[in-house]
Order: C-alpha cells, then structure tokens, then sequence
C-alpha cells in the first residue's frame, strides 16, 4: 500500500470515526423507535451493524464523488454528508425532506453532495453508476463513482452486466458489495454457487479484494487504495465487505431464516464498540471521550426529529410536480 | 413505399437515411451526445441506420456495447444525469423488455423521487412493428406499454420530416424520451428539403384534411391508413388522417377538434386490441366529444396472437387498408 492509501489513526481521525459511526447508529434507532409510533410508514430497512463500510468508504471520497446506493442507505447517506434533519423530515415524507418527502426511507437523493438514491431494485443501482463514470471519463473528469449493494445483487443480471461494462471500458467505478449474508432471507449458500463473491469481481479482470466489513480501519485503507487506482485511470475496482446487519431486514420480519445465537456471536463484533475498545486499549482514546460524543450524537438526533415533526405536508394541488421537468408548450 | 406528402424540392432518401441524417447533425451540434448501442458502430446498427458513422466520429461515440440491454440502458441513465446526452439504440422493442427495469423504475422515475433534484435527459431509439417475416420475438408493437409510464415522453416518427427532425428536439428535453421507429418506414423514400431541420413534439398532425370520419393513428401505420384514405375517396366518404407523432403525451386538442367536426372516429393502432393505444384514445374521444358522436368509435388493432411467422398469417395479424376502409364505412354507414 502506498502512503496516501494508508490510514492515519490519529486521535481525532480515530475521534471523527467513532462519532460518524454512531451518528448512524443512533439515528437509526430513532427511525426504528419512530416506526412503531408510525411516523415512519412504508418500509424500512435498518443498517444497524454495518456502519463500518459507509463510513470507512466515505473517509475516501471527494466531494465531486458520486454515490448510487440502495434502499439501505440512511448510513451512506449520513456518511456522505447529508444533513441529519433534512434526511429524518425525508423519512417522514415531509416536504422539507432531502427529497421533498417523494422518496421516503428508500429513496434518498442529494444534488450537492452527488447522491443518486437511493435505489430500491436490487442490482438497478448498478448500471447507472457505470453510467455516472462513464460520463466522468468521457468528459475528462477525475472522479470516481462509488455503487454500494447486497451481496443479493450478485445474483442479478445487472450485476454481471455492469461489472463486464466497467471492467471493459476501464471505467472509474468502485463497486462496494455489503455481504450480510442474507438476501432478506436468503442465506448466500443457497443463492451462490460461488460465495466468495470478490472473485466473481477477479474473474472481470478488475483489482478485487475482500475486507473485515466489521472492522471500520480495514475498510476505509482498503478504500483508499481501491480509489487510488481508480482515479491512476486504472479502471474500476471492487470492494467486498463481510459484514452482517443486526436488525431484521425490514421492519416486517420475524428472522426465521438464521439462528439468534448467530445475530448474538455478530454483535461481538459491532463496529462502534470494537473501534472504541482498540482505540481505548491503544491509550488513542480514553473512556471520558466518548460520553461527549454520545450527548453530541444525542442532541444531533433530537433536533432531526424536532426538524422533521416541524416539517410540513406537500399540498395535495402539488401531487402531479415533479414527474416531468416544467416546460413551456408553444 | 414512396412519401407522397413530401415536400417540394429536395434530395430523395430513405427513412433510415433521414434517421442517420439526424444522428450525424445531433453529433457534430452537440459535443456531449453519443451514439451506444448494439452493433451501432462495426456493424453499422442492425437496420444499417448508423452505417458509416464510426468513421466518422469514432469508437468513443459511435460506441458499440455488448448484448446488456439493462446494463447499457441505464448506463446512459447515468450518463445523462453526468452531464452527457446518450442517444441509447435498442435493436427492437421486444428486446427492451430485458432493460423495462431501467427505463420503467429509473429513468421514468428519478426525477419525482428525488424532489426534482435529478433529470434524465436521455433519448432511447427502437424499432418497432411487424411485417418483415421475423415472427413472434422481433416484431411486436409495445410503444403502447411504455405510453402507460409517467416521467416518459414517447414518439413515433412516421413521416421524413419527423424522421430527420424528432431526435434533436428530444435532445433537449430534460426527461427521457422515447422514440419509436417502424420497422417498414426504413426503406422509404422521398423528397427531403436540403435544410430539413428539428421539429416540435408536442403536435399530433393532421396528414390528410376530410368531413366524413377521423382516422386516428401513427407510425407504421400512417401509409396504410392514408391509403384506405384514398380507397375511401373514390367511394364518396372523405377521412381525416391524424397523426399522433406523440403517444404520450397525447395530443387531445388535435384530436378532438377533428372528430367534433366529423363526428366519427376510427384508430387505426398496431398494437394488439386489448389494453391499446387504440383504446385510450377511444376513451378520451368517449370522454370528450360523446354528445357529438354519431356512431361508435372503432378500432383497428393487431389481432390478438403473437405474429406468425409465414406472411399470409402476418398480413393477417396486422391492420391492412381493406380493415380501416371496412371500419370506417361501418362508423359512416356507407
């Protein structure tokens, strides 16, 4: 690894993890709480567990980036940047929300912050960032693409199609693939004759690694060095990585599909709190640090909700705005 | 087949030749338009549309992909929300169904979900329809079903003029558009004018002017439509020919103000009957002219089958000129 790949684990980029990493924690909890109270309808899929890779990935990106993501994408998205009120007012569906309230939990979109939804077909994400990157390079544009998605994904032929298109037109994307496992309820073994999915990636002749998706330090250095080829001009990279989601898939399931004491063995392994202990261990961070970030994280959280709830409805006389762009007929 | 609405003075060429035309103008105008497809660039497109241009513009825009209909499709989705204008070739409708994903869940509805922060300003060519032999898997009329999809703006070329000068209009719509091209217009010829240029997309157009009865239809079928119009002719009954040129959105107006003056309606539509084109038409006519109708609105559609191979049985299957005159004598009563 050469140097700008590596990751400097001061105390306040240590500090800048923990907080981020928590912030979607913390913010998803409160969509979970908000969702038995139904202020939060429709689906949602929670992304509890896996904060490691959308904030380790983000460490990575710059901001003329471009981020296509799926329908579990509330820890990208704050990851990325995007606000925390604007994104709860969304998951209301108020018109204050980063989507005008139109997406809702599974659709969030971000002009300035190059935020492409959002994506609620499993693998549909894909080509459009193929798409985002090819446009990048055509024009001669030093931008990467960043296309997170389920290890379900893998199965779809959008996938397939995508990676050979990337791989074949060198194109500056980095695939990010969020194995946790199941696909809703679908083990991996029994949806892949392959499951070690980066080698599907290898087999399109494009730089493949698999990483400790639990482990926020090895994602954002694997990160950084998939990203330093890209932006070389050597065409897209992949990034598996192994991670597993705490929650049910959405808010309706029961989880038949996999043992508790399996969920029990993962939450050994949460992100937050092996970063926080390593950090603490290493003398890097001390026990007092991190009651300040959770008052801080706390106090973010309660402002997004009282955002959201100060929110307001989109008339009903607006519901036909925004299918096609105004445009005047001569 | 020759275009007898042609205008006066001009060069002679085909259909495909007017589409290319387009395509070449669109390239050399705009800097951030490409052309990708399958067999668009070597091989000169399927139905030789873009023959010639890889020469000329190269392997970057002329840009050859391979057979990932949902792959390349939404590649151009996100090319155009890059800052490009992809024109994205699809070999046929039928083979659009492996991308209806990407054109139906993505590009039809990025802009609504994302509170009209993000436009897909992309331009999708297919052909379409029946007539060549080539059986139940490359001639269907499926234009209808993408009509059905909000976010979309869909067009069916069936004139030169439209031909040569639809694609640059949809080039600067902000929103995905679909253009929709006839299988049996590719080897008309006629009389082109030497500075035939972009033309509005919001008109249907009215091809032949008549009292009697109101022909609706578009595409393919306009040259079988005025043709009947001319049998009609020599029994007395005078049809008005509209175009639609735009399946979505429809031109009411158009319509309407002709049929409230012939007081009849026939839709000619190649779509099969059942949930056609032909039926919403029909409806709106229903909807909006039913105190000025004096008889029942008819239909011209595809028979219900997939298109057989062997060409009595094709013939069959599609409207035919002896179908429209029949439909529009039984709306005249004569």
């Amino acid at each position: 690894m050469t140097a700008a790949a590596k990751t400097h684990l001061v105390r306040s980029h240590i500090l800048a993890l923990v907080k981020a990493m928590l912030r979607i924690r913390r913010f998803e909890e409160k969509c979970a709480e908000l969702y038995t109270q139904e202020k939060i309808r429709g689906f949602l899929h929670l992304y509890i567990g896996e904060e490691a890779i959308a904030v380790g990935v983000n460490q990575a990106l710059a901001p003329t980036d471009a981020i296509v993501s799926t329908y579990r994408e509330h820890g990208h998205a704050l990851a990325r940047g995007i606000k925390m009120g604007p994104l709860m007012a969304e998951m209301f569906g108020k018109q204050e929300g980063c989507s005008r309230g139109r997406g809702g939990s599974m659709h969030v979109f971000d002009a300035p912050t190059r935020f492409y939804g959002g994506n609620a077909i499993v693998g549909g994400g894909l080509p459009i960032a193929v798409g985002l990157a090819l446009a990048d390079k055509m024009r001669g544009r030093a931008n990467a693409t960043v296309c997170f998605f389920g290890e379900g994904a893998v199965a779809e032929g959008e996938f397939h199609e995508s990676m050979n298109l990337a791989a074949l037109w060198q194109l500056p994307v980095l695939f990010v693939c969020e194995n946790n496992l199941y696909a809703m309820g679908t083990a991996l073994a029994i949806s892949e004759s392959e499951t070690d999915i980066h080698r599907k990636a290898e087999s399109y002749r494009m730089a493949s690694t698999a990483v400790d998706g639990m482990d926020v330090v090895a994602v954002e250095s694997a990160a950084r060095g998939a990203l330093e080829t890209i932006r070389k001009g050597d065409g897209p990279a992949f990034l598996e990585c192994r991670t597993y989601r705490f929650r049910a898939h959405s808010m309706f399931d029961a989880q038949l599909y996999r043992p508790k004491a399996e969920v029990e063995e993962w939450k050994k392994r949460c992100p937050i709190e092996r970063l926080e202990k390593w950090a603490i261990e290493a003398g890097i961070l001390h026990e007092a640090d991190l009651a300040p970030l959770e008052t801080e994280v706390a106090r973010e959280v309660q402002e997004a909700v009282a955002f959201a709830e100060a929110g307001s409805w989109e008339p009903v006389a607006d519901l036909l705005r925004d299918v096609q762009t105004p445009r005047a007929v001569p | 087949m020759t275009q007898a609405a042609a205008a006066g003075s001009g060069n002679a060429v085909t259909y495909r030749e007017a589409v290319r035309a387009a395509i070449r103008d669109a390239l050399q105008r705009l800097p951030q338009a490409f052309l990708m497809g399958e067999d668009v660039g070597r091989y000169g497109g399927c139905y030789a549309v873009s023959k010639g241009l890889l020469d000329e513009f190269g392997p970057e825009r002329i840009r050859d992909t391979p057979l990932s209909e949902a792959g390349f499709v939404g590649a151009g989705i996100g090319a155009a929300m890059g800052g490009l204008r992809p024109i994205v070739e699809v070999m046929t409708v039928n083979f659009s169904m492996l991308c209806l994903d990407q054109i139906l869940n993505s590009a039809a509805t990025i802009r609504h979900m994302s509170g009209g922060q993000f436009s897909v300003p992309l331009v999708i060519r297919m052909a379409t329809g029946a007539g060549r032999q080539l059986a139940a898997q490359h001639s269907h009329s499926l234009e209808n079903w993408y009509a059905h999809i909000p976010g979309l703006r869909v067009l069916a070329p069936a004139t030169l003029e439209d031909a040569r000068g639809m694609l640059w209009t949809a080039l600067h719509e902000p929103d995905p558009v679909l253009i929709f091209e006839n299988v049996m217009l590719y080897n008309m010829t006629g009389a082109l004018p030497e500075n035939a240029g972009a033309v509005e997309i919001d008109r249907a157009a009215v091809r032949r002017p008549g009292r009697d009865v109101t022909l609706v239809t578009y595409g393919g079928s306009l040259w079988k439509t005025l043709s009947a119009a001319e049998q009609l002719a020599g029994l007395g009954i005078e049809a008005e020919v509209i175009d639609l040129r735009s399946l979505r959105p429809l031109d009411d107006a158009t319509v309407m103000a002709s049929v409230q003056r012939t007081r009849r309606a026939v839709i000619v539509d190649e779509g099969w009957r059942t949930g056609s084109l032909a039926g919403e038409v029909a409806a709106r006519i229903m909807e909006q002219c039913f105190w000025s109708l004096d008889a029942p609105v008819g239909r011209v559609c595809t028979a219900e089958v997939p298109i057989p191979y062997p060409k009595h049985l094709e013939d069959a299957a599609l409207p035919q000129p002896h179908r429209i005159v029949a439909a529009a004598r039984a709306a005249v009563g004569r």
